[in-house]
């Protein structure tokens, strides 16, 4: 059975009722406990247990460090396109906005590799927009082979595809795939993909299954705060995750925790989710889940990061740029608008007006600034070794 | 000894020097493969190659095929050819596959490494791997990093007795009354790294560990009383016939 189908029968409205209603002292009695339930969870996300944060907080410390140790992970993400199919409302790279575009050839996706390397990564996040001309299945095989080369590991953030054409992205070297739901509320979901094979909510829902049938060992999922209430999505998360944890054993899954950030096209979150509800989601994840895998973005500001890094993440980006060839400029010679799947060249005017500096337009702009060795300087002050390394290519099949 | 979840490498070092350990392991995954000497995976480099023996081990590893893969290229890029093969499918219990152990033991050991496979407490598993020439068998005392102790005592004892090759308990030793046990129960030795790497004071712990580690050894060597429901006088009364 998939997880649409389980998913279809959660008992979300009595969850979410839960997540909303808990008393401190059913908090309490599900913090106590060593197995949790869905009903935990929601009893741990819900705002009476904000009264126990600071206990949450030292659990969720201690299980994060007994399962992981005193080490944070670094990734980079690495945008390998920002062309697009689909119209999402949040998105800065949807269709119809008409911002500067480039795909990366392998070899300017390898330069941004080294460029990786030299500041210390060993692990990257290939991330493209879904465009089955610009970013087809052998595109993207090739940008993994191009960059596995010499990156130990490598996993990809793009469109949803069918296994058949994962297999050759796992072949080609990739050992994880990650896939944000984005909103678990299909009303939201159907409002916010006005166009594109993105609307097909069940297809997404699915994709982590099919890249583990095609042999990916890593499974990411989320969904991108900002869009439905933050309890309701974090309540699916966990249910998927469980689900995940059971069907697909041998993968680790990890979870990210992104809120929605500024982008090219003005949208506005939809709801809100406050730095303390973050930390209380950080914690209840944990607390739910000792083995997974916890990811904070550079989506966040430094403040929170730094405070968030010994409470339960095992796994941040640092560095990042999110538009193609943001590392070393590869590709700022091609930029273009795209209509209507065809490629438009820039006017002159705008060339002489975006100037020698142009570069592809980002997908959203990033809050923690700071490079790939001060942030490992952070994570060394406060007692933790950033670890760089910890996949070797002889590990991919 | 294992070398992850430390806080800095300089930690870990502290600790390896205070706990006595004769033998460290290190994940291969962490460790740099490929002779470049890469400064973001430098692991090796704290570790004192002239006190202790490295135990490369090739945690990571889902099937036979990547375990043998990892300590081959181990091995080629210059450490010894000993493995500490772990091959553990599920990330969540890291509980080891014992079909692919076997697998890959017969593998490495026909190319002369010397194997340590980490198995769960699996008597027949650990003659099965006995047989094919392994040089140890670590059988663990309850899941990695749970600090459980020896829930697999009962098992644990089965392989000790029938065993050909010394018996190292590996993983669940959370605390040093853990490692006295299983040394009492006449394992050769324990493999530890979650309950010293997280502690605030490691050197510390590592050295409790380090004389549990002596106490349990030496109580199995001189043999242990034997358990009895009743009270035993130390003055018995019937004392007087022996004079």
């Amino acid at each position: 059975m998939s997880f649409v189908a389980e998913f279809n029968a959660l008992p979300l409205g009595t969850l979410l009722e839960r997540a909303c209603a808990a008393s401190p002292a059913a908090a309490e009695g599900s913090l106590g406990r060593s197995h949790l339930a869905l009903a935990d969870f929601a009893n741990l996300i819900a705002p009476g247990a904000t009264a126990l944060l600071e206990s949450m907080s030292q659990r969720s410390r201690a299980l994060t460090q007994q399962r992981f140790g005193k080490v944070i992970r670094l990734f980079a993400p690495l945008y390998l396109s920002n062309e697009c199919i689909n119209n999402c409302r949040y998105c800065g790279f949807s269709r119809d906005n008409p911002i500067l575009r480039v795909t990366l050839t392998p070899s300017e996706v390898r330069r941004e590799t080294e460029a990786l390397l030299q500041e210390g990564f060993r692990n990257i996040l290939l991330v493209a927009g879904e465009h089955p001309k610009f970013v087809s299945a052998s595109y993207l095989a090739e940008c993994v082979r191009a960059a596995h080369e010499v990156m130990p590991s490598c996993s990809l953030e793009v469109g949803p595809m069918p296994v058949d054409e994962y297999r050759p992205l796992v072949e080609a070297g990739a050992d994880g795939l990650v896939v944000y739901q984005e909103t678990y509320d299909r009303r939201v979901y159907d409002d916010m993909h006005t166009s594109g094979p993105k609307k097909n909510f069940d297809w997404r829902l699915e994709t982590p299954e099919r890249a583990y049938a095609a042999g990916f060992r890593r499974l990411g999922i989320g969904a991108l705060y900002g869009l439905a209430d933050w309890r309701s999505e974090a309540i699916c998360v966990a249910a998927q995750a469980q689900y995940l944890l059971r069907v697909c054993w041998k993968a680790q899954v990890t979870i990210s925790l992104p809120r929605l950030r500024p982008c090219a096209g003005e949208f506005q979150p939809l709801t809100h989710m406050t730095d303390r509800d973050m930390v209380q989601l950080v914690c209840a994840f944990r607390l739910m889940f000792p083995d997974i895998g916890l990811v904070l973005s550079t989506r966040e500001p430094a403040r929170l990061r730094d405070g968030l890094m010994p409470l339960g993440i095992t796994l941040m980006s640092a560095g990042s740029h999110t538009e193609p060839g943001g590392y070393t400029g590869a590709g700022n010679e091609n930029l273009h608008h795209t209509r209507k799947g065809r490629i438009v060249e820039l006017e002159p005017d705008e060339l002489a007006k975006a100037g020698p500096a142009a570069r592809a337009t980002e997908q959203f702009n990033i809050a923690d600034s700071r490079s790939a060795s001060e942030v490992a300087g952070q994570i060394r002050r406060i007692g933790y070794e950033p670890v760089w390394k910890d996949w070797d290519q002889a590990l991919a099949s | 000894m294992g070398t992850g979840k430390f806080s800095s490498p300089e930690a870990m070092r502290g600790a390896l020097e205070a706990s006595g350990t004769e033998m460290v392991t290190v994940a291969l995954r962490r460790a740099d493969l490929s002779g470049k000497k890469d400064p973001f995976a430098n692991i090796l480099d704290f570790i004192d190659r002239t006190k202790y023996l490295l135990l490369p081990n090739t945690s990571g590893a889902m099937n036979a095929e990547e375990a043998v893969r990892l300590a081959r290229l181990a091995a080629a890029a210059g450490l010894p050819k000993w493995v500490k093969l772990e091959i553990h499918p599920d990330p969540r219990y890291l509980l080891p596959d014992p079909v692919e152990t076997l697998k890959a033991a017969e593998v490495l050991v026909s190319e002369g490494f010397t194997v340590l496979p980490y198995i769960n407490a699996d008597p027949v598993l650990a003659k099965r791997l006995q047989d094919v020439g392994v040089a140890t068998v670590m059988p663990l005392g309850s899941p990695i990093g749970s600090n459980r102790g020896l829930e697999t005592r009962a098992q644990i004892r089965i392989i000790v007795e029938q065993a050909t090759v010394p018996v190292v308990v590996d993983a669940g030793i959370g605390a040093p009354s853990h490692a006295a046990e299983a040394m009492e129960l006449g394992a050769s030795a324990v493999l530890v790294n979650t309950a010293v790497a997280v502690s605030h004071d490691p050197n510390r712990i590592a050295q409790a560990f380090k004389l549990a580690v002596e106490a349990g050894r030496t109580a199995f060597e001189t043999g242990l009383a034997h358990e009895r429901e009743t009270a035993s006088a130390t003055s018995p009364l019937t004392g007087f016939l022996d004079v």
